[in-house]
């Protein structure tokens, strides 16, 4: 199976990592990830201004490029995935819009694209029946946390495919994983996104309450499918440290790094190494790496 | 229309204060009554409940005398374990059929002592107590049953469902158990139809920020009444159900599933903001360190001495108020966290309780959507029943003959019940009354006296 | 001070742009409070995610203009998920930032930004940074 992919600007630079785990994982359970040939960043965040068109003609023009080879996009970053399926909803319901971007970007894009997140091609065309069939290393007595964060759920009427108060995608991903769930109630509260670049101790705050929610849930790493969910988790915890005793720093990973491990694939390309908080020793202290 | 003379019996469907009240009215103007419910006795709601607002009238008390009268009266023919299946006719000439359920009891030989109750080894989550405490698979409802004869659940029943047990046949000692008893159907003709079915609460099973219902700590306000009851499974003492400790701190979250057009019912359910109040009174009474907050959005407390009682609840009781509706309720450790936010300070809310109540929003019972349609009756798009009009006619509907009374047209409070439930019987009495010839005797005695 | 309203200050043109750059009827709001208990960001903020609304209701926009927290609110529609009346409050914060910054100018400089932020912090923060904090 061949399904045309947009990694997206992170993805391409300061989380390699993530790229390269989807793309050998995906290869070993017989799906290619198809770059796109042409592809520009997607903007982030999702305009809110009803008036701000620019910021939608961003993600369109991936959209369009993706139409011209297929009727489904593969995205790996949840944000980027929030910000395409949005911009997919305003092209298939609004129909000036759908004009006025469209003569902008010199296209003709009507929505016909299914943009799907690794999760759910894993789920939906994969099934978790079979991936755990694919599973050379199961994570036996890997406790993990999901963490979903806001992109992939919220809102529900338009990302809608789980539900955003109880989600399961991931725990059940987890468990075809051989992982055990860590249970916690913050797996879908926001790490601070942007407001790093403007309030870093608001951002440390909400982070902090998302990770020390996840040690006392006995989690031994948390998971996450978002570059900037990973970085603000994962950034700070020599702060938290040390202004609150008792947190023990916890390792946070992409969803697919955990996926390329469990599949028997070379970690070695995933980038283990370029964490703040490294998730080397745990990995192998459960002979995993 | 027939020549045959309108009958002068009443069907009244749903045997709770609205159908009781109705039927007492009516009985006792001389004219005979079919009362009909689906649960094996008669009493509704209210026997659900501890105490009323806003005079704390224990409910059980006040409503015996009622059930009491209903059940023993000569011109009532109570039909309990029972359902209507279908109507025809029209006003003056109705044909109910109604099929009344299996008990596996022989009512005519059981003289209610409770022994099979007692014995019964098989039980089973409790809708009467709302899922906070088990019955037996035989039961009655409650000690005060009327009538007082239970019936086997043949679904948690180990007869029924394993081929084990008979237990209770063993120590009937008027051998009353029947097994094989079969359901069976009655026709009765009546003139006029009153419909008094009451009402459900939303399911938790819909509200995900506040657990799903799967917080066992997380209970709704039938269920903290279950709690609060001096006959309840609890015998009155406020215990969690996850491990029966007395909750010190207790948070009561008002317009769960109300007046949310967007994400649950669009309506304000009337009653709650008063009963949340008797709750966290009560809870007060009962423990004396513990801490009640009820997170509201507006104060609704319109009826007789309503807003004396409101007062009374946060001056006496100490009850703290604030106002900001709950975004969260989720589990930590063995504690209930709750996010609210108190917008008259401006401040977001943390509260680390033991137990949530969840005042959630009155709906109508899912039969009574069935019963509407089997009628031609037209219910709102939530369901209740409506009237012939809104303002004028509250009582009546479209069909001629057939009356509405309770929560099952709204939600409502108890003397709203108790008033609609004598206005429907009036509206039938004032048929009764014309059909037996009352008038015409009145005429002509009249005329007698004038000579 | 008292608050002087009036025809004109209640629905004035800055609410009317805000209401047509968001799509939100302001008054749909009953101040209820649920989008303020649940936003992860409101232990940080001056005034409350419902106050911001309650202060444009009363057409007092100079008081939200001067809070921290419009450039506090992370878009995560968490407001707007369990609002129980529908009302996008993310979109409302972004039409008030877009009107000020229209107005005053970007909130962040990017010239400013520290060496190591923009050797460290991964690109789709400042891109949606830029967005969010320069109009």
């Amino acid at each position: 199976m061949r399904i045309p992919y947009y990694p997206g600007c992170t993805l391409s630079t300061k989380a390699k990592g993530f790229d390269r785990a989807a793309r050998d994982s995906f290869a070993a359970l017989g799906i290619e990830l198809a770059e796109l040939k042409m592809w520009n960043c997607c903007g982030a965040t999702f305009p809110l201004s009803r008036d701000n068109l620019l910021d939608l003609s961003g993600p369109v023009r991936n959209l369009a490029a993706a139409a011209a080879e297929s009727d489904k996009l593969a995205v790996a970053c949840s944000t980027c995935f929030n910000v395409l399926k949005r911009s997919n909803l305003v092209m298939r319901n609004d129909e000036e819009k759908r004009e006025r971007i469209n003569f902008f970007i010199e296209a003709e894009y009507a929505g016909t694209v299914e943009v799907l997140h690794l999760l759910e091609i894993l789920r939906d065309q994969v099934g978790w029946e079979n991936l755990s069939k694919a599973v050379k290393k199961p994570l036996t007595g890997l406790k993990v946390a999901p963490y979903y964060g806001c992109m992939f759920l919220r809102p529900p009427k338009e990302m809608g495919f789980d539900d955003h108060e109880n989600p399961q995608i991931l725990e059940n991903y987890l468990r075809a994983l051989g992982a055990e769930v860590a249970e916690y109630p913050h797996r879908a509260e926001c790490c601070g996104n942007y407001i790093v670049a403007f309030d870093l101790d608001a951002t440390k705050e909400m982070s902090y309450m998302i990770l020390a929610s996840t040690r006392r849930a006995g989690a031994d790493l948390v998971v996450t499918s978002c570059p900037l969910c990973q970085f603000n988790l994962d950034r700070w915890q020599g702060d938290l440290t040390m202004k609150r005793g008792g947190f023990r720093p916890i390792p946070v990973l992409y969803d697919t790094q955990l996926l390329g491990i469990a599949l028997g694939l070379d970690a070695s390309a995933f980038d283990l190494d370029r964490h703040y908080v490294d998730p080397r020793p745990v990995l192998r202290e459960k002979g995993l790496l | 229309m027939t020549d045959a003379t309108p009958i002068t019996r009443v069907l009244i469907i749903g045997a709770g204060i609205a159908g009781i009240q109705a039927a007492l009215d009516i009985a006792n103007s001389g004219y005979e009554v079919v009362l009909v419910d689906k649960e094996p006795s008669i009493g509704g709601r209210m026997l659900q409940l501890s105490e009323t607002f806003p005079t704390l009238d224990c409910a059980q008390c006040i409503m015996t005398p009622r059930t009491v009268e209903a059940g023993h009266h000569e011109r009532i023919r109570l039909m309990t374990y029972s359902e209507v299946l279908a109507i025809e006719g029209e006003i003056g000439h109705f044909t109910a059929t109604i099929q009344h359920k299996a008990a596996s009891v022989n009512w005519d030989l059981c003289t209610g002592c409770g022994l099979c109750q007692e014995k019964c080894p098989a039980k089973v989550s409790s809708p009467f107590d709302r899922g906070i405490a088990k019955r037996k698979a035989i039961y009655t409802l409650s000690p005060q049953a009327v009538p007082n004869k239970p019936i086997i659940d043949r679904e948690s029943c180990t007869w029924y469902t394993k081929g084990k047990c008979r237990l209770c046949e063993k120590v009937c000692p008027v051998h009353a158990i029947d097994y094989e008893q079969q359901s069976s159907t009655t026709q009765v003709e009546v003139g006029a139809i009153i419909l008094a079915t009451g009402y459900e609460l939303y399911g938790l099973e819909n509200l995900g920020e506040y657990g799903y219902g799967e917080i066992p700590d997380v209970v709704d306000g039938l269920a903290f009444e279950r709690l609060l009851s001096a006959s309840g499974p609890t015998s009155g003492k406020v215990r969690r159900p996850s491990d029966g400790k007395e909750p010190k701190e207790v948070v009561f979250v008002q317009c769960a599933g109300s007046r949310a057009p967007e994400t649950a019912m669009p309506y304000c359910s009337k009653i709650c903001c008063m009963y949340t109040a008797k709750h966290a009174m009560l809870y007060k009474h009962r423990v004396h360190d513990g801490n009640a907050y009820v997170f509201y959005i507006d104060i609704r407390a319109a009826g007789k001495r309503y807003e004396e009682f409101y007062h009374r609840a946060a001056e006496e009781d100490r009850v703290l108020f604030i106002r900001g509706k709950v975004a969260r309720v989720f589990r930590e450790g063995d504690k209930v966290v709750v996010w609210g936010a108190d917008t008259l300070s401006g401040e977001t809310v943390e509260i680390a309780a033991d137990m949530v109540v969840l005042a959630t929003a009155m709906v109508p019972r899912a039969e009574t959507k069935a019963l509407a349609q089997m009628l031609g009756i037209p219910t709102n798009e939530y369901g209740f029943l409506l009237p012939a009009d809104d303002n004028m006619a509250p009582v009546e509907t479209a069909r001629p003959g057939v009356f509405l009374a309770g929560a099952a047209t709204s939600p409502k409070d108890i003397p709203e019940t108790v008033a609609q439930a004598s206005g429907a019987a009036a509206k039938v009495l004032s048929l009764f009354a014309q059909w037996s010839g009352v008038p015409q005797a009145m005429q002509a005695l009249a005329e007698a006296e004038a000579l | 001070m008292r608050i002087r309203l009036s025809a004109e200050k209640v629905h004035n043109d800055f609410i009317r742009k805000v209401e047509d750059m968001s799509g939100q009827d302001l008054l749909k709001c009953y101040q209820c409070g649920e989008c303020s208990a649940g936003c992860p960001a409101a232990f940080a903020m001056d005034l409350l995610p419902s106050q911001v609304i309650r202060f444009l209701q009363l057409g007092e926009q100079e008081t939200v203009l001067k809070s921290k927290t419009i450039w506090l609110c992370a878009a995560c529609q968490q407001c707007y998920t369990r609002c129980p009346k529908g009302v996008d409050l993310s979109r409302i914060m972004e039409a008030v930032r877009d009107l000020l910054m229209q107005e005053q100018g970007d909130k962040i400089v990017i010239e400013k930004l520290p060496a190591e932020v923009l050797a460290e912090f991964p690109q789709q923060a400042f891109i949606s940074g830029f967005r969010k904090y320069t109009a």
